[in-house]
């Protein structure tokens, strides 16, 4: 490979090809391609059931595929077992082994390919993960955060192409994980080795990793860089699991030339044609959306003053609910229902309070078009779940 | 204020000093008790270890002596007794613990035909009533036409033994999360060094609390021991037979030793956990 070398060792890719995993009739992981690039964080996103641990456990080579190979640093690895695969995983709840010390867990990976002086890899990795004076006890006595630095410690020193991280998070209270995310995201820059992120935590993926691929019902359904799939989600279901999503029902008026006209119950709307991932016919249908922070609410007393050229939609307030940086606006829209608006309190406008007449406005460049064939409330209850 | 009134309580509501000493003491006072009942009988075996009978028998106090200690093999074929008594329960032991914990680990881990039927088949040497046990078993070893002996008191021990081990190391390895062997392959463990270094150092507090029940119900079964030993002698059954005709004070010698180097493991045991967890 040409591309230059980090200070510190590199990770490996994962290419997988053609994967897939059934059980009896079930479909766990449809057939999929994926490339994992060297040294990068990549996060596995989606609900529970959605096939990303069957995913990861099949490249750590806990699960064989049904179909498909996967490849590591370009060596086909698929027929391995996994104390073969130069790949290790940080378990769900960490499956650290209860009968050995801390220094003895972190040193297990060394131990088993022969390393006969582990004493000084083991203390330096210990106090990379800050847990030096912990190495003599035994996992059941450390704290939950603890436990998890060990599974990091005991993963890494191996240095591992690849590591695997199955909910790595998601035993730990809210406050620890954000430290924890951070925690991840530093030793991973440190270290250079490509990260396997799978988590059902849409912020963390999106804090933390490079590329995100969002799953859903065994496929992936859109792959990319975190602000690409927010500000561009493909699909109702990454629309709506990640963050909030407006969605209108839409009807195409013109389709030629950059910008397509849409009619949504009397008003008119205007949607870039290349932010439309639909087929967009004069007379069809799409779904356009637009982001609750992209949305700005002016009193429909105001409503001659504001800029040409913004997509506009007459509304009243439903219901508003101030949390400190922002006020959340439910607004309902005749013939439409209701939208979400998220408002900065920078300077607020004493008028706009449940009852008022409003109206929406928007620059056309904010949204987006998706298939109206899609189900519209794909991924939106998930979300709330996995929150 | 009430806060001085939850300090020092009004003396009209104060009981009496010693029934707050019971009070007190009282959870103390019934352990205590309970040991005492546990271990009364032992200490009336030890005290008539240094007894010297007028006589065969052993029952009432005369006065002090060593002899026996001196000469716990002084009775004859007591000691040889003895002897075959340990190497059965020894093999047994070793046989139980090795089947039991295979049939246990088949039990938890795999999904095959009669497998319910089996979970249910191996409890039933602990249900049974020994004596009805025992008559099958000798049914069936003379119907086979094979000769009693330590042979089939061994096979009969290792039989009743299973059930044991099988429980306590299948509650073991139930409660042991599957990830952990996972992990272990995942850490570069080949299956074999999987089983050795992970699988079976978390189970064996259920294969040795198993391999002790075992020892302990191998080493004094009289009743299965006697339908199938033939002209054999085990020690319960020599401790039986000489009852008849009069008591040894050598029987309390060998029972008294047993029971202090039992109490000597135990011991021993709980210092090294002790030790263990402070370091």
């Amino acid at each position: 490979m040409t591309r230059t070398a980090p200070p510190h060792r590199s990770g490996g890719d994962v290419r997988l090809e053609g994967i897939s995993k059934t059980y009896g009739s079930f479909t766990a992981v449809h057939p999929l391609d994926l490339t994992v690039p060297a040294g990068s964080f990549f996060a596995l996103l989606g609900a529970s059931g959605c096939g990303k641990t069957t995913t990861l456990r099949m490249i750590a080579g806990l699960e064989d595929p049904t179909t498909g190979t996967v490849a590591l640093s370009g060596q086909d690895v698929t027929a391995l077992p996994p104390y073969k695969r130069q790949v290790n995983t940080v378990f769900q709840n960490y499956a650290l082994f209860p009968h050995l010390d801390i220094h003895e867990n972190v040193a297990f990976g060394l131990r088993r390919r022969g390393i006969k002086s582990v004493k000084k890899p083991v203390e330096e990795m210990l106090d990379l993960v800050q847990l030096g004076p912990m190495a003599r006890r035994r996992p059941q006595q450390l704290s939950g955060g603890q436990q998890q630095r060990v599974a990091v410690a005991r993963a890494l020193i191996n240095k591992p192409e690849v590591l695997l991280l199955d909910e790595p998070l998601g035993a730990l209270d809210l406050k620890l994980r954000r430290q924890m995310q951070l925690e991840l995201k530093r030793i991973q820059t440190e270290v250079g080795i490509t990260f396997v992120h799978v988590t059902h935590d849409q912020e963390e993926a999106m804090t933390m990793a490079d590329t995100v691929a969002v799953m859903n019902g065994g496929r992936v359904e859109q792959l990319g860089a975190p602000a690409d799939l927010y500000e561009n989600p493909a699909s109702t279901f990454v629309a709506n699991f990640l963050g909030t999503s407006n969605l209108i029902e839409a009807e195409v008026v013109t389709a030629d030339g950059e910008e397509l006209l849409l009619k949504a119950g009397d008003a008119a709307l205007r949607l870039p044609a290349r932010r439309c991932s639909a087929p967009a016919r004069p007379g069809g249908k799409v779904l356009a959306g637009v982001r609750p922070e992209k949305v700005t609410l002016a009193h429909a007393d105001d409503a001659g003053s504001l800029p040409g050229g913004r997509n506009l939609l007459p509304a009243r307030i439903k219901d508003a609910g101030f949390i400190g940086v922002s006020t959340q606006y439910v607004v309902t829209v005749p013939g439409l229902g209701e939208l979400a608006v998220y408002e900065q309190n920078i300077e607020r406008d004493g008028r706009l309070i449940p009852g008022a007449d409003v109206v929406l406005h928007w620059s056309p460049a904010h949204t987006f078009g998706l298939d109206a064939a899609q189900d519209i409330g794909a991924g939106a209850d998930l979300d709330e779940e996995a929150a | 204020m009430a806060v001085r009134d939850t300090t020092a309580p009004p003396a009209a509501r104060a009981p009496h000093r010693g029934l707050r000493w019971l009070r007190r003491h009282l959870v103390t006072l019934a352990g205590l008790a309970t040991l005492g009942y546990l271990i009364l009988p032992n200490v009336v075996v030890l005290v008539f270890s240094f007894n010297k009978p007028n006589g065969r028998f052993n029952y009432s106090w005369q006065r002090f002596s060593l002899d026996a200690w001196r000469d716990p093999c002084g009775v004859a074929d007591l000691c040889g007794s003895l002897g075959l008594s340990l190497r059965i329960a020894v093999w047994a032991t070793l046989g139980a613990t090795v089947l039991g914990t295979m049939i246990a680990f088949a039990l938890a881990r795999y999904r095959f035909r009669a497998r319910s039927s089996v979970n249910t088949l191996i409890f039933l040497p602990m249900a049974m009533p020994e004596v009805v046990m025992a008559a099958s078993l000798a049914t069936l070893f003379l119907n086979m036409g094979i000769q009693f002996g330590f042979w089939t008191i061994l096979i009969a021990h290792i039989m009743f033994c299973l059930s044991f081990v099988v429980t306590a190391v299948k509650a073991r390895v139930m409660s042991m999360d599957p990830r952990l062997e996972q992990a272990a392959q995942d850490l570069y463990a080949s299956p074999v060094q999987t089983f050795l270094r992970v699988t079976l150092p978390i189970a064996a507090p259920g294969i040795a609390s198993g391999a002790l029940l075992s020892f302990a119900l191998s080493f004094d079964d009289f009743i299965i021991t006697n339908f199938n030993a033939g002209s054999t002698v085990t020690f319960p059954m020599f401790v039986w037979g000489s009852a008849q005709r009069g008591t040894p004070v050598q029987i309390n010698v060998i029972g008294s030793a047993m029971f202090l180097i039992a109490v000597l493991c135990v011991v021993a045991g709980q210092l090294a956990g002790a030790r263990r967890k402070r370091s």
